[in-house]
């Protein structure tokens, strides 16, 4: 049971062709990564499924239902969320505030002026605890450094209780140290909470151990699919990242 | 938590002494009364301005446009019509105290209820931009607004128009019935908006101004919380707008109604110099620069624009984040190195 399915999607700058005809399944409950050169089409492939920007021609399906143009907070309702390469927190507000943001929160008129249920805060100060930022909840979160805002973001992201995270890069720029513990904390959450994974990443060591099923994207289309090992040993990925 | 003890204790002082004000000092009855005012449109700005990173020139619009519609239903309510070939603007209507009371009452509530309606309609329309292309489009808005009323023979066009006259068989008199109205109005409004941003709603909107690529990618529908937090807005200043109105006895397109280098741009003033973006900040910087209006005005007049200025250049320059955001920021740069000697690093 694939929870998304894009086909043969294409997207296009201007003459810029960023992506052309590239298809990729995601199963239920899996981790699958996407890795490529600098510039290759990665985080447009994010775009196009998150909906940031109408593709050119293609589907994406996703939990069943055709999401190519749906708006952006309605495909996140859906339970599909993204986390960004630069980090996007809420810098003037508190860490507990910015998880409280990032439930689920009733549009109505209600809202206007009833705080947040206990639960919510209690679910926040738990996943505030499991990324290890618990001690620091009441700092801004501008105030935080880059690993900590990309561990506050991740937080931010299960608050949602998501069937599906799109994450771009979330080892990049964070410490050697902190990465082991985001790599257990990324399979905790697959296999505790059964959400799918789809990973961006640059960083080899990471990705390889952490996938199941790896894509290499280069040059805007699909270079080459298969298991980390088959990956690895794929000449047609070596010559891409070494620019032949 | 020392300096929030001590805010309360004022605020809980602070009330019976308002409420005697206009007894113990009646020369400043409209003095005061003006506070209020600047307290409502400043609070009112701050919604959108401050709370939500959205600054807007336009705001007086809806000032103007519950002055107007209340001034019409307060004229035609019980008076039966206008004669066609009268000079709308020198129709002076006197009621009964009881049909006074009521068409007020009438005209501030249909004023807000418009002036929500156009908000909805506006907002729908611009509040879909970003930051400054919102800011830029809003620039016209009371302009547009003035040169309309000043066409429609209906609300007396560019003459204006007069208010009902104060019923003299009151108790109370009009000065003193004025100032606990805008009294009233700017602690509701002061409640009403400190439950707001405790909410779900205060900090989605808050969460607009840090960062709304990410509130939209979470899910929040950000132009439909924009619409929402400008129409509250609306709700409370054209109620003010209604209520000065009849304050001055005289509405004016210009001038008046739609003044944009005055009441429009105080507005915006006010919040900024106070804090924006924090709920005290927009309430400290009306008193300040009000009083501070007046007080140049009396000793230095001529050169009062002057002082009025450098005062507001030295606040902006000493204190970036107005009067109030300053203390904020001493507060939670307190709770960083505190959180940072917990921590023991």
């Amino acid at each position: 049971m694939n929870i998304l399915t894009v086909k043969s999607v294409a997207k296009s700058y201007g003459g810029v062709v960023a992506n052309h005809n590239v298809s990729l399944t995601v199963p239920q409950g899996k981790i699958v990564g996407i890795i490529g050169p600098n510039g290759s089409g990665k985080t447009t492939l994010f775009n196009s499924i998150v909906g940031h920007h109408a593709i050119d021609s293609g589907e994406i399906h996703f939990d069943g239902q055709e999401i190519s143009s749906m708006t952006i907070p309605k495909i996140a309702r859906l339970g599909m969320l993204r986390t960004f390469q630069q980090t996007h927190i809420y810098g003037k507000m508190s860490c507990v505030k910015n998880m409280q943001i990032s439930s689920d929160i009733d549009a109505n008129w209600r809202s206007i002026f009833s705080p947040f249920p206990k639960e919510v805060d209690e679910m926040a100060d738990e996943l505030l605890a499991f990324v290890g930022l618990y001690k620091k909840r009441f700092l801004l979160a501008g105030d935080l450094s880059f690993g900590q805002q990309k561990l506050l973001e991740f937080a931010m992201a299960l608050m949602k209780k998501p069937k599906m995270l799109l994450l771009d890069e979330p080892t990049a720029g964070v410490n050697p140290t902190l990465i082991n513990g985001l790599i257990d904390r990324l399979r905790q959450v697959n296999e505790e909470k059964g959400i799918t994974l789809l990973v961006i990443e640059h960083n080899m060591r990471v990705i390889m151990n952490l996938a199941e099923h790896i894509y290499c994207v280069a040059g805007g289309t699909m270079l080459a699919e298969g298991k980390p090992d088959d990956i690895q040993n794929d000449q047609r990925v070596i010559d891409a990242y070494l620019g032949n | 938590m020392t300096t929030k003890i001590k805010l309360n204790n004022l605020i809980w002082l602070g009330l019976p002494i308002i409420v005697v004000a206009p007894l113990l000092l009646p020369g400043y009855t409209t003095l005061m009364t003006y506070i209020w005012v600047m307290i409502v449109l400043a609070l009112t700005w701050d919604m959108l301005g401050g709370q939500t990173g959205y600054t807007s020139f336009g705001n007086i619009t809806f000032f103007g446009v519950g002055m107007y519609v209340s001034a019409v239903i307060q004229r035609d309510m019980f008076t039966s019509g206008i004669d066609r070939f009268e000079r709308v603007s020198e129709i002076v209507v006197s009621l009964s105290a009881s049909e006074y009371f009521i068409s007020l009452g009438t005209g501030a509530l249909a004023g807000g209820v418009v002036a929500v309606l156009l908000a909805v309609i506006l907002g729908s329309g611009i509040l879909g931009m970003r930051g400054h292309y919102f800011a830029i489009c809003t620039l016209g808005l009371g302009h547009a607004a003035a040169e309309i009323a000043s066409g429609i023979d209906y609300i007396g066009a560019g003459s204006g128009m007069v208010t009902p006259i104060y019923p003299e068989d009151v108790v109370l008199g009009k000065e003193i019935f004025y100032f606990y109205v805008f009294f009233l109005l700017a602690l509701v409004t002061f409640v009403v908006f400190k439950k707001i941003y405790k909410s779900q709603f205060g900090l989605a909107l808050n969460a607009i101004r840090d960062n709304e690529n990410k509130a939209e990618s979470m899910g929040i529908h950000t132009t439909q919380y924009k619409v929402a937090g400008w129409s509250i807005s609306a709700f409370f200043l054209a109620i003010a707008g209604a209520g000065v109105g009849n304050v001055i006895g005289f509405i004016d397109p210009v001038e008046i109604a739609f003044a944009g280098p005055t009441f429009g741009v105080w507005m915006i003033v006010m919040a900024i110099l106070g804090g924006k973006g924090t709920l005290w900040g927009p309430v400290v910087g009306a008193c300040v620069l009000y009083l501070s209006k007046e007080v140049f005005w009396t000793y230095l007049l001529g050169w009062d624009k002057v002082a009025l200025g450098l005062m507001i250049v030295v606040i902006v320059v000493y204190f970036p984040k107005g009067i109030f955001g300053w203390v904020e920021e001493r507060k939670q740069f307190n709770k960083l190195t505190m959180s940072q000697k917990g921590d023991g690093q």
